[in-house]
């Protein structure tokens, strides 16, 4: 990186932090199997360092137990080296992947709660920017940076202030963070996070043709997607989840001190613990307190 | 000083000579070089090469004192903190605010830096409304009403940079007194003054308009660009604000942005209560219809849940329901100040087994040279951090990466413990 020559820095030089799903219990379900998938982004890393000569790949795994780093492309040994690079380049990535998995199954204590099996997003997500913001202190010129979610497992709801804390810190780097979701539903979570930091959010509907969608959205620098039509928000849900019942509302009651969200009126407040007085004048809540026992 | 020299004189004749060298026999730009001794710090390295001065770690450990003494003041009690806040910004536009020892002049520093902690202020209090209130030829005006966009506060000051006339403290308070006293309970009232002039000129008695704002529970807080001056000091001992006087623009900045941050919660100045909010939905691009703020078509825009009107931005108040209308993400903003993460800790760079790369950026732990470069580590989860992520982790993201990476970050806790 630093003995590049710094004149070469335009402005079509990304920095691509990838995310990567292997959640288990995700690709077990999934309809494509994960072996696909991964030639799939294997070969559109391949494409994204091709397109510039000092472009960077960096990919992390998001795992369900764990997260690591598993590929960086300026501290790979034989970069320079033309012909032997592209091997390297993807059983470095593969061997480091497979430790990775294994790691990750190791750290399974089998209490696995039942319900949503949800990825660590959100260690994923601080780790990335906290490598972009090494970036931006390597000095004045520097690869733009952004971030690709490649992400099929459902949201975590206990990961919700932290996915949004790391959200609202890349927005203020200006960091987009685009996703790609390959999951079944929609992800509330990663939709905002590319609303927010106004990065691209899609969900392909043929999964067979992951390389082309990923070389046609994603593939693309920050400076050039002014002037391409890349695909448009479908409105986001911006519906917030209650802290009592987790339920998705859209009307509720926030508390004035901490800004904590109940779906129903509560005496005291269960974050940080102030009584509240008067509720806001209205019918609904009067009724309402009458109802709700003390929790 | 002249009492000191005069006391040393009767001991010793030669003591005096040089302080008299150090003290007064010098021009300012000398004496600056005199009390830093900044060569002092210089060091050699092997070959007797001067080595650039490393402030970094110097810097740093400054950084962590802060963050230790701040931590403990929120920690010994529940956290409360007043998130949503009407905050009234009094300006002193008198003569004094053209004086030129901030360069370009006082009023120009305090612009440019009121634009910062406009826009600083509701990246961390989403929820809350600024107003802009100036003084001019002692009346107060009211430049701007509250409200929520940084944009058309900053605006209408920029235009407005004119000076004249005496100042006053008394006309500025009952002004945003009247005003504040109209807002929600729940809300927290404060008042932040910038005050050039060194007197103020009022019509009655100040005292008794304290008294009033301290009995309508507003905080009133201080910065001063003169000198101390006794009637602000008690203003901010009344009301419980803040009394502050800046050195230079830099500290100046320092200075203003303090009040960015939300204050703790004090029960007795706003009233907890739980707000009915709408969580309006954004409708996709194409679908056209016409708002009710600005009465034109157009697509976007989010719909008010409880009566289907269309406003253009968030947060708003629904002109024909008058529900609260907010985003998720706009509370979501705020929760960090909910759920601190913990201060790292230092680690011994004499202890063995760290990983040699820094956890979070992957920058080598290791050293540049012979020295080793120091580390922290989360109390959590016993990950190691470079300086610099340490402070982008406190500062600006608010998550610690080894943490939120670790599913069973609870479990592994209690085993260790």
């Amino acid at each position: 990186m630093a003995s590049a020559p710094s004149k070469l820095y335009a402005d079509d030089v990304s920095l691509l932090v990838v995310l990567l799903d292997t959640n288990p219990f995700f690709w077990s379900s999934s309809p494509l199997p994960f072996s696909k998938f991964i030639s799939h982004v294997l070969a559109f890393l391949n494409t994204t360092l091709r397109l510039h000569q000092l472009n960077q790949v960096v990919v992390i795994a998001t795992g369900y137990n764990c997260c690591d780093y598993i590929y960086d492309s300026s501290s790979a040994t034989n970069q320079s080296s033309g012909t032997g690079m592209m091997p390297a380049f993807c059983s470095n990535l593969l061997e480091k992947l497979d430790k990775f998995v294994t790691r990750d199954e190791q750290l399974e204590k089998g209490g696995q709660e039942g319900g949503i099996a949800s990825s660590l997003l959100s260690g994923s997500l601080s780790m990335a920017l906290c490598y972009i913001q090494r970036i931006f202190r390597s000095g004045p010129l520097h690869p733009h940076p952004r971030i690709l979610c490649l992400h099929g497992s459902p949201d975590g709801p206990e990961q919700y202030v932290a996915i949004m804390n790391a959200i609202f810190s890349a927005q203020r780097s200006m960091v987009p963070i685009d996703s790609c979701y390959i999951g079944a539903q929609n992800s509330a979570f990663l939709q905002q996070a590319s609303y927010i930091t106004g990065g691209v959010y899609l969900k392909p509907q043929i999964l067979d043709g992951l390389f082309q969608y990923l070389s046609t959205v994603y593939a693309t620098d920050l400076h050039s997607r002014g002037s391409l039509q890349l695909p448009k928000s479908v409105g986001v849900d911006f519906r917030a989840s209650c802290f009592c019942h987790k339920r998705t509302i859209d009307m509720g009651y926030i508390c004035s001190v901490c800004l904590s969200i109940f779906c129903m009126h509560h005496k005291k407040c269960s974050t940080c613990g102030s009584v509240f007085g008067q509720a806001q004048s209205d019918v609904a809540s009067t009724s309402n307190k009458r109802k709700t026992p003390d929790t | 000083m002249n009492n000191g020299d005069g006391k040393r004189l009767n001991g010793e004749a030669e003591e005096e000579d040089e302080d008299d060298l150090d003290g007064e026999g010098r021009e300012a730009w000398e004496r600056t070089y005199t009390d830093e001794r900044s060569w002092e710090s210089l060091q050699e390295d092997e070959s007797g090469l001067l080595c650039p001065v490393d402030d970094k770690i110097l810097h740093h450990a400054q950084y962590r004192r802060r963050l230790r003494s701040l931590s403990s003041t929120t920690t010994a009690s529940r956290i409360q903190k007043g998130l949503i806040r009407y905050l009234y910004i009094v300006i002193d536009l008198s003569k004094a605010a053209a004086e030129m020892d901030f360069k370009p002049s006082r009023m120009a520093v305090v612009a440019k830096h009121v634009e910062a902690f406009v826009r600083e202020f509701f990246d961390q209090n989403p929820l809350s409304q600024i107003s802009l209130v100036t003084i001019k030829d002692g009346v107060a005006h009211c430049l701007t009403d509250l409200g929520g966009s940084p944009e058309s506060h900053v605006k209408a000051l920029m235009g407005k940079l004119e000076s004249s006339g005496d100042s006053s403290l008394q006309n500025a308070l009952d002004l945003v007194h009247g005003y504040l006293t109209q807002i929600p309970s729940y809300g927290h009232r404060e008042v932040l003054i910038l005050y050039s002039a060194l007197s103020t000129c009022d019509p009655g008695d100040i005292m008794h308009t304290i008294q009033k704002c301290k009995n309508a529970k507003i905080r009133c807080s201080v910065i001063g660009l003169s000198a101390e001056i006794f009637i602000c000091k008690h203003i901010c001992q009344e009301t419980g604000g803040l009394y502050s006087i800046a050195l230079d623009e830099s500290h100046f900045k320092e200075l203003i942005l303090e009040h960015a941050p939300p204050p703790p919660a004090i029960a007795e100045f706003a009233i907890a209560s739980l707000i009915k909010m709408g969580f309006p939905q954004r409708a996709a691009e194409n679908v056209i219809s016409i708002c009710v703020c600005h009465k034109e078509a157009k697509g976007g825009g989010y719909t008010c849940p409880r009566c289907k009107a269309r406003v253009c931005e968030l947060p708003a108040e629904c002109r024909i329901c008058g529900l609260t209308l907010v985003s998720s993400p706009h509370l979501a903003r705020s929760y960090h100040h909910l759920f601190p993460i913990m201060p790292f800790e230092d680690v011994a760079p004499t202890q063995h087994k760290l990983p040699k790369t820094c956890f979070g950026c992957q920058q080598s732990l290791l050293s540049s040279g012979s020295r080793t470069t120091l580390s922290v580590t989360c109390p959590k989860c016993r990950r190691c951090f470079c300086f610099d992520c340490d402070i982008y982790i406190h500062e600006s993201l608010h998550n610690c990466p080894g943490c939120e990476s670790l599913r069973h970050s609870k479990s592994v806790n209690t085993a260790e413990a």
